[in-house]
């Protein structure tokens, strides 16, 4: 049985809008630091489902609902089911999301190497259904700790993992550097590396990937979806895509359309003037 | 000789444009770069780098979206690769 989430919990569409410009959405200190403790304690103990790896039969959970999974875990069941938590996958995802797999990233001190920039998975011909990836800090992640660096704007990018690696710098890319317990949700197409980690201490990043149940429409709280920021947000240009700006506008409006199931939505006409004049 | 290696992507197909994105590569082994480690580019255009003795080995191609791809996008489109030529201890 599902339970409704009060809107509360859920996201505005501000939010949702920010989630379709950029590509994530965090949250600061959303994680109790007892829980964010717990929950690290809990990650060295190796319990909990295993995560996703080829040749291990134990690592079938692969699409089962989120719902039937860390039943028994003593923190990243109850973090997982934090109202905030819950309500942010509810508002993005819809009732019911699925477990895709999940992995806890420890970096060793002294971890010198960057990971090159890459898109998770393979090439997604989704054309705007979308999975998102969890990934909770539950520990103070500084610079020189890293952490994961994510290229804001770049998720609706069409690339296949590792394509994009021959460069290793962009304008606008963004280190995660937050204080424990922070949650950050992104798109599963946002370009992002692991960053090296200089301090004497191993850096852990859990990473969790959810996808939708059925369609993802207007499942978060709609009370301010005329609100002018909501257009505002979704205009937004990063500096990285030059002259592709308007392109990245337009695949947002698209994304927008589906999202509030309104197929009149449009920003700046972009969308209205090809409908009507292809007809 | 070694090679040094520039690739700059711009914010247009004109070499005169921003830079958006940049990375290194050195055959000298005397720098080692890596994804995430500099927040400004070394250039601000190609042209820029073209006036401090880079040379350009690849210009983008530009082409026209295929029908119903229109609006698709994804690798940066307008790279440039430039090259140094440098003893071993990295002089011009």
């Amino acid at each position: 049985m599902d339970v409704v989430t009060p809107a509360r919990d859920l996201l505005t569409s501000r939010q949702m809008a920010a989630f379709v410009a950029h590509g994530f959405l965090r949250f600061d200190e959303l994680v109790p630091p007892d829980m964010a403790a717990a929950a690290l304690a809990e990650l060295a103990s190796g319990a909990g489902p295993a995560p996703w790896k080829e040749g291990e039969p134990q690592a079938n959970n692969a699409g089962r609902p989120l719902a039937a999974l860390w039943t028994d875990s003593p923190a990243i069941g109850p973090i997982l089911r934090l109202p905030r938590v819950a309500g942010i996958i509810r508002s993005l995802l819809g009732p019911g999301a699925l477990y895709d797999h999940h992995y806890a990233h420890v970096i060793a001190p002294h971890q010198a190497w960057s990971q090159p920039w890459h898109a998770d998975a393979v090439l997604d011909p989704r054309p705007l259904a979308f999975d998102i990836q969890l990934m909770f800090f539950f520990h103070d992640t500084p610079r020189e700790m890293g952490g994961t660096m994510i290229l804001p704007g770049s998720h609706l990018r069409r690339v296949n993992e590792l394509e994009i690696s021959r460069l290793q710098n962009f304008r606008g890319q963004l280190p995660t550097v937050c204080p424990a317990g922070t949650l950050i949700a992104i798109h599963h197409g946002i370009w992002h590396c692991g960053q090296p980690n200089r301090t004497d201490r191993p850096r852990t990043m859990f990473k969790l990937r959810l996808g939708p149940a059925g369609r993802q429409v207007r499942c978060w709280d709609l009370a301010d979806l005329g609100h002018p920021d909501v257009v505002r947000t979704l205009r937004h240009e990063h500096p990285f895509t030059g002259s592709q700006a308007r392109l990245e506008l337009v695949k947002r409006i698209k994304l927008w359309r589906y999202l509030t199931d309104d197929a009149t939505f449009d920003v700046d006409y972009w969308l209205g003037r090809m409908t009507e004049k292809l007809v | 000789m070694r090679q040094q290696l520039l690739v700059l992507c711009l914010a247009t197909p004109n070499p005169t444009s921003a830079v958006v994105a940049w990375s290194f590569f050195d055959g000298t082994g005397g720098t080692t770069t890596m994804a995430g480690d500099a927040d400004q580019p070394p250039y601000d255009s190609v042209l820029a780098a073209m006036k401090d003795g880079w040379r350009v080995l690849q210009v983008p191609v530009v082409l026209a979206a295929a029908p119903g791809r229109e609006h698709d996008t994804g690798p940066l489109p307008y790279e440039f690769v430039l090259e140094k030529l440098v003893d071993a201890r990295g002089r011009s």
